[in-house]
């Protein structure tokens, strides 16, 4: 056996992804973003594990799937510090970090209600405007949200 | 998403305002010209706004086109629940061009993006009004022959004020100095204050509007101060009379200083202001037709050639 990651013991992947310190209490919306209720392959989920950084962290582990960049972006608004395992044959063979992208499709609500895109059945779309400070521009009413308003749909 | 469409003034370089300017010119040298001869306009007013869709209309007519649409939401299929996208793309089958208002924000973006004929935004909210925009900025270029370093004062409502925040934005090509004139409760927002910051531009902020400011100025620009905008009406009474322009306060002003306002006023400018030579706000209104004839013949491609 060579998993070298005392953490992957847990259950072990063969084949697959494992994301580590996602914030206890985004757990659940990180299990909703990535639409992993909707996988049907094997997916295990750790909940409020100890974490030295952190206090409580959660886990997410799925078996043979490997996300494209921008599906696994979506979870950088609430889970900035997450790490992304690449998994195959019981090793790492990839570390990856989440990237807060340049634009938000479908994910932020827009927090003007006389927003067209809260009167419209229509996606909503975001600018990030400022990376570190987290500051969105609404694509369309050009409200700017700045990190401690963002509301998730 | 069609690129023809005119949403929002940070949609226009430098060179476009420039651009139109010079067609404006045209047209108020010679307003009557076939441009539109065979082309249907959709005015499409889901807010009522007479004062908009006639300058609008008056455009069209004027450039030989024809028009269809409504000037109020309540008699159109939008009262039954259409989708705004249903109606725009329903409307796209019929007419060349759309001009529309809406009372909620982004809805002129949004329109531009699910139909390939060109969007005029014609007043989308409190977001974005750029043919009003255009109208002042051909306003101040008409009556001072330049656009570049000029002295602008706006006073009021600089809070909740669209047409001042983008004329900031639409007169930031020209390296001016602002002078912002407002109560407290409506003074210019950090994030106009920023812009003007990142893009160089000198701006003071004042809380009394006194003469010595109206004396530097080369454009005087005054805006309403309504009572809904505060949410204390003590302090809506302390200054609803503070922000108001009387003619005797103008006696040392430049000589070339003109006096804007988008309209309508409300007691903002006194009346006897009026017959001052410095008086330009309702000239300004009949700018806006021109600008506008320019600004659709941009949206649909048609050179217009001087004379
Ligand atoms: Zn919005």
């Amino acid at each position: 056996m060579m998993v070298r990651n005392k953490e992957l013991q847990v259950a072990a992947l063969k084949n697959g992804t494992a994301i580590d310190h996602i914030p206890s209490e985004y757990l659940f919306k990180v299990v909703s973003l990535l639409g992993i209720e909707h996988l049907s392959t094997r997916v295990t989920i750790g909940y409020n594990l100890d974490s030295k950084k952190m206090g409580t962290k959660g886990i997410i582990k799925i078996a043979d799937k490997f996300f494209e960049e921008d599906e696994i972006n979506r979870i950088s608004l609430i889970a900035p510090s997450v790490n992304l395992n690449i998994i195959k044959d019981f090793e790492v063979i990839e570390k990856k970090q989440v990237n807060l992208p340049d634009e938000l499709y479908g994910l932020v609500k827009c927090n003007n209600p006389k927003c067209i895109t809260n009167n419209e059945p229509m996606q909503t779309r975001f600018h990030v405007i400022d990376k570190d400070n987290v500051t969105l521009r609404c694509h369309y009413c050009e409200m700017k949200i700045k990190k401690e308003e963002i509301e998730l749909l | 998403m069609n690129t023809k469409s005119l949403v929002s003034i940070v949609d226009f370089s430098k060179d476009d305002i420039l651009r139109l300017i010079g067609t404006a010119e045209c047209f108020e040298r010679n307003p009557n010209r076939g441009l539109l001869e065979g082309k249907v306009c959709a005015t499409l007013f889901f807010e009522p706004s007479t004062r908009t869709r006639l300058s609008f209309e008056t455009a069209i007519n004027r450039l030989g086109g024809r028009i269809i649409g409504f000037s109020d939401a309540a008699t159109t299929s939008s009262s039954k629940g259409e989708t705004l996208k249903d109606t725009i793309m329903m409307v796209s089958n019929y007419a060349d061009l759309i001009i529309m208002r809406h009372y909620l924000e982004g809805a002129a973006r949004y329109a531009s993006e699910v139909t390939d004929i060109p969007i005029i935004n014609a007043g989308d909210g409190a977001n974005q009004h750029p043919s009003q925009t255009m109208l002042d900025i051909y306003s101040i270029y008409k009556t001072q022959g330049r656009l570049d370093n000029l002295q602008i004062t706006v006073v009021g409502d600089l809070k909740y004020g669209r047409t001042v925040h983008s004329l900031i934005v639409g007169m930031s090509h020209f390296n001016p100095t602002f002078h912002f004139v407002a109560p407290e409760e409506l003074k210019i927002p950090e994030l106009y204050k920023h812009f003007c910051e990142t893009n160089g531009i000198r701006y003071h902020e004042h809380t009394e509007f006194s003469e010595e400011v109206i004396n530097l100025s080369d454009i005087l620009y005054m805006t309403r101060v309504q009572r809904e905008r505060f949410t204390d009406l003590i302090e809506y009474e302390k200054v609803k009379n503070v922000y108001v322009l009387r003619n005797n306060m103008l006696s040392h002003s430049k000589d070339n200083l003109k006096i804007l306002h988008p309209l309508p006023r409300i007691n903002e400018i006194a009346n006897d202001v009026d017959n001052n030579p410095k008086a330009y706000y309702i000239e300004q209104a009949r700018n806006g037709v021109f600008a506008r004839q320019a600004i659709i013949c941009d949206a649909l491609g048609i050179e217009v050639v001087s004379g």
